[in-house]
């Protein structure tokens, strides 16, 4: 199973289109592996996201 | 009643003072046939009165989430089922960012954290941020760092922090509807010992928040009172967790009138594009503020969210003929 990585819902549940246009102005917040919330640090030219089990994505 | 709003913005034109409250709620309630001949006239204010320079700034979180504060907004306190966790940036990331932000020609940095007020461990990370980016990039340093002690105050200002940043995000008399674990006032005392530093002061809000165009109008001669270097003008990117998720955005022209009203409140201020404007405005409105009073971008990507990438911010500025200001001008 993934995770949508805005919401953090089952990708396979539910409509993420919304989460999908929203994330052209986000960085990821979820885990898709395993939905953990992970650590985001926003720069001005980029963003990394790390989960604790899955690494920097 | 047309009449009368224009002959008031022609008097800001040629006077530099800005309009009073009743004169800002009139911009603000103007139809919509008159939007288009208002930003013309607050574009010809910003013009007189600031001149045809752009300040471009990047912004960083050195401290993200976390916070013990419940600003209803803020995606970053800890009191919201926010999916912002607390980190914090080291100080080659910081002085990357510094790098990346000094790369698109920007003249200022603004370091921020998400707290109530600095601590003394946040105030060492500043200490060895700020000496790491005075060795590798030319760039004047802006801190925002919640509300700040005197001795605070004083220790920025011996660090060279620039400009201080600290919004009042909404008018007084809607604050203790959007935060209630401070005050209005407590926050107006920090700006206060800012200004008394010497420190510029930088000093905005957040429009779309709830609250009545009367309160939009009590906000800006709020700001009008305190008459900062720099008001960041931010519209509301309603975020996941928090109180205000579910709140409409603004409507563009009433962001576009609120870029007109608060640019013929404040003629000689430096009226800066700051988050929520590519959700509220898109790329076309983005243009519409910068020929309608706006005269300062925050580029590149925000401090939790992303921005449009820094160059096509500075293709619209050579597209509209507009110079980013010089580090040398700025200092």
């Amino acid at each position: 199973m993934s995770f949508c990585d805005r919401c953090g819902g089952p990708v396979g549940e539910g409509d993420h289109t919304a989460c999908l246009a929203a994330r052209q102005l986000e960085p990821p917040r979820f885990c898709p592996h395993c939905r953990r919330r992970m650590k985001v640090q926003v720069l001005p030219a980029g963003w990394h996201a790390t989960c604790v089990e899955h690494g920097t994505l | 009643m047309s009449e009368r709003i224009m002959a008031a913005a022609e008097r800001v034109l040629e006077t530099g003072v800005g309009l009073d409250e009743a004169g800002v709620l009139a911009v603000l309630r103007a139809p919509d046939e008159q939007l288009t001949p208002l930003l013309e006239v607050a574009h010809r204010v910003r013009m007189r009165w600031c001149g045809p320079e752009v300040e471009v700034e990047g912004i960083v979180s050195l401290k993200t989430g976390g916070c013990p504060e419940d600003c209803h907004f803020c995606s970053q306190s800890g009191l919201f089922a926010s999916p912002v966790r607390a980190v914090w940036l080291d100080i080659p990331s910081l002085v990357e960012a510094a790098k990346q932000t000094a790369a698109t020609g920007a003249t200022e940095f603004c370091i921020v954290a998400a707290v109530r007020g600095p601590d003394a461990r946040l105030m060492a990370q500043l200490r060895d941020g700020v000496a790491a980016i005075r060795e590798a990039v030319d760039i004047n340093i802006a801190a925002s760092l919640g509300m700040l002690t005197q001795e605070q105050v004083d220790e920025l200002v011996a660090l060279g922090v620039h400009r201080y940043n600290h919004n009042l995000e909404t008018a007084r008399s809607h604050f203790p509807l959007v935060v209630s674990t401070h005050t209005w006032d407590e926050r107006w005392d920090t700006l206060r010992m800012v200004r008394e530093s010497g420190m510029e002061v930088c000093c905005g809000g957040i429009l779309g928040l709830g609250e009545t165009v009367e309160q939009r109008a009590e906000f800006a001669i709020q700001l009008q009172e305190l008459d900062p270097h720099e008001v960041p003008l931010n519209f509301l990117n309603p975020r996941p967790g928090t109180p205000l998720a579910e709140q409409p955005v603004l409507a563009p022209k009433d962001a576009l009138r609120a870029i007109a009203a608060f640019r013929l409140a404040l003629p000689r201020t430096i009226l800066r594009y700051a988050g929520g404007r590519e959700i509220t405005l898109g790329d076309l409105g983005t243009r519409e503020g910068l020929l309608g009073g706006v005269n300062a971008v925050i580029v590149g990507n925000y401090l939790t969210t992303l921005g449009r990438p820094a160059t096509a911010d500075l293709e619209l500025l050579a597209d509209l003929k507009m110079p980013v200001k010089a580090l040398s001008a700025a200092l």
